[in-house]
């Protein structure tokens, strides 16, 4: 798309996206050094983890600053419209997963350090699908794809089967030996957390969506969109 | 339960949608305009709708004021330019031979960008119309037009102490406002607008805004206006022209948010040239 006739308005809204990605980028490291943490027992690298969410709240508490200046003294419309609203629910999106990583990384100090290895890696795992899901979600937003956003929502399936069949197996371990109840709980937690941080990366593929088309990602729109694609 | 309601608001829709249907109070076909052998309008044909407010927005020069002029003939004044197309108001073609250009003006009321007041007293800039549209039978009737029409136009407080005083007296938001109470005094159907907050300051131009908002529940309104942001205020409808075409007619919000045609968003987003 050509530039505003307001240079200055092109340069605010690319440097609001250009934070985002950052954002992006940080929450994504994030879900992989938890994940690390857990798996190699790496207390010290979950307390940077802890730390590091501060960077994203600081990061979110701007891009508000930015999009508040935007709305109030550049009236964005339509397409321009979308965006400054789609960066809104970007940056409370990113925020929160910052947030659930920041727990994930919390439970990881009161692991034990001898939790059942095949749980641990099922963390692991999962982590590895999220933080995917994740990458792509953030890279149909840079790239304003919205046949990328439909296909991260259908990843989201996988992750909640993935957090299905943990949530089983670490119960059965628990039941197996119920020493272990207290930190596999926290496995479970932690699970729940990757869960949600799919449905985040899930509602910035759904933002995308509505950048970019100007409709809901409603399941009628997205059919009827690859219907018209199809025929 | 929940049924129900959807049901509800379904009918209600369906019935508002027919309603908006049946609500076309000026039909636009096929209007082209020319100023001697320049085409200033090409083909456009719409539907303005009764008792709504319909925005028209563009580039300077892309002919949406000459195509409001077409609305009430205002384009008879000027020389050079021919109109071709129909424009039917009420089941009857405005530019029939039949009609008579004064009495359609005075069915299709016009605003300026500039507040023209007659050099008259505020009374008698009000009482002029209905007076030669004899639409008074006396002091009395005329003085209850003079009063209604500058209450509809949210003036009657301001000046009902000096209706003697001269309208050029007011301040440019009440000498607007005087010009739309004396567009209203002979009971028009349409009322045009050629941006008509251009010249005011922004608590007039809200004044204004209120103003069309509240007229809209009696008469079709169609604006002409290069803001934007009042574009999307005021009206319910937006047609967006360029290069003296219509390039796009719709529901403000939709235009809005998610326009159809690159160029109509490329404009409102500031990108245009």
């Amino acid at each position: 798309m050509s530039e505003h006739i307001v240079t200055a308005f092109t340069d605010e809204l690319e440097h609001l996206s250009a934070n985002l990605l950052r954002m992006g980028g940080l929450a994504e490291s994030m879900i992989t050094d938890a994940s690390r943490a857990v798996t190699t027992f790496d207390l010290e690298l979950a307390r940077e983890v802890i730390k590091r969410d501060k960077a994203i709240d600081e990061l979110e508490a701007e891009a508000e600053q930015a999009i508040i200046r935007l709305i109030a003294l550049r009236h964005p419309m339509a397409s321009d419209l979308r965006a400054v609203l789609g960066a809104m629910k970007l940056a409370g999106d990113i925020e929160r997963i910052g947030d659930l990583c920041k727990n994930i990384a919390k439970r990881c100090l009161e692991l034990t350090g001898d939790e059942n290895r095949a749980a641990v890696k099922g963390i692991e795992r999962m982590a590895k699908a999220v933080s995917h899901q994740l990458q792509i979600a953030l890279d149909c937003y840079l790239r304003q794809d919205v046949d990328a956003a439909i296909n991260v929502l259908d990843l989201d399936d996988d992750i909640d089967d993935h957090y299905m069949s943990l949530f089983r197996e670490t119960l059965t371990y628990m039941m197996e030996d119920p020493r272990q109840i207290g930190s596999n709980t926290h496995l479970i937690f932690m699970a729940k957390n990757l869960e949600r941080i799919g449905d985040h990366a899930t509602n910035i593929a759904k933002a995308v969506y509505y950048m970019v088309t100007g409709e809901a990602a409603t399941a009628e729109n997205i059919q009827a969109r690859q219907g018209t694609r199809e025929s | 339960m929940d049924g129900n309601v959807e049901d509800f608001v379904e009918t209600a829709r369906n019935k508002q949608a027919l309603n908006m249907a049946e609500m076309t109070k000026v039909d636009c076909r096929h209007i082209d305009v020319f100023y001697d052998e320049k085409q200033a309008i090409y083909d456009i044909s719409m539907e303005i709708q009764d008792r709504a407010v319909t925005a028209f927005i563009g580039p300077s020069g892309c002919g949406k004021s000459t195509f409001l002029r077409c609305i009430n003939r205002m384009n008879d004044t000027i020389e050079s330019a021919s109109v071709k197309g129909q424009i039917i108001m009420d089941g009857a073609d405005i530019n029939d031979p039949s009609i008579d250009p004064v009495l359609l003006r005075s069915r299709v009321g016009m605003v300026f960008q500039k507040p023209n007041p007659f050099p008259k007293s505020i009374y008698d800039n009000i009482a002029y119309g209905p007076r030669i549209h004899g639409l008074a039978a006396g002091k009395s009737e005329l003085d209850e037009i003079v009063e209604s029409s500058l209450r509809k136009a949210g003036l009657w407080e301001e000046v009902k102490d000096r209706l003697a005083a001269p309208g050029t007296s007011l301040s440019g938001g009440q000498q607007q406002r005087l010009c739309i109470a004396r567009a209203i005094a002979v009971s028009p159907e349409v009322i045009l607008m050629d941006e008509p907050c251009s010249a005011l300051d922004p608590i007039a131009t809200a004044r204004i805004e209120e103003l069309i908002d509240e007229l809209r529940e009696r008469y079709c309104i169609v604006i002409v206006t290069h803001s934007m942001q009042q574009a999307a205020r005021v009206s319910q409808r937006t047609a967006f022209f360029h290069l003296g075409k219509l390039v796009e007619y719709g529901d403000t919000e939709r235009i809005f948010t998610n326009p159809e045609d690159s160029r109509t968003q490329d404009y409102i987003t500031g990108r245009f040239g």
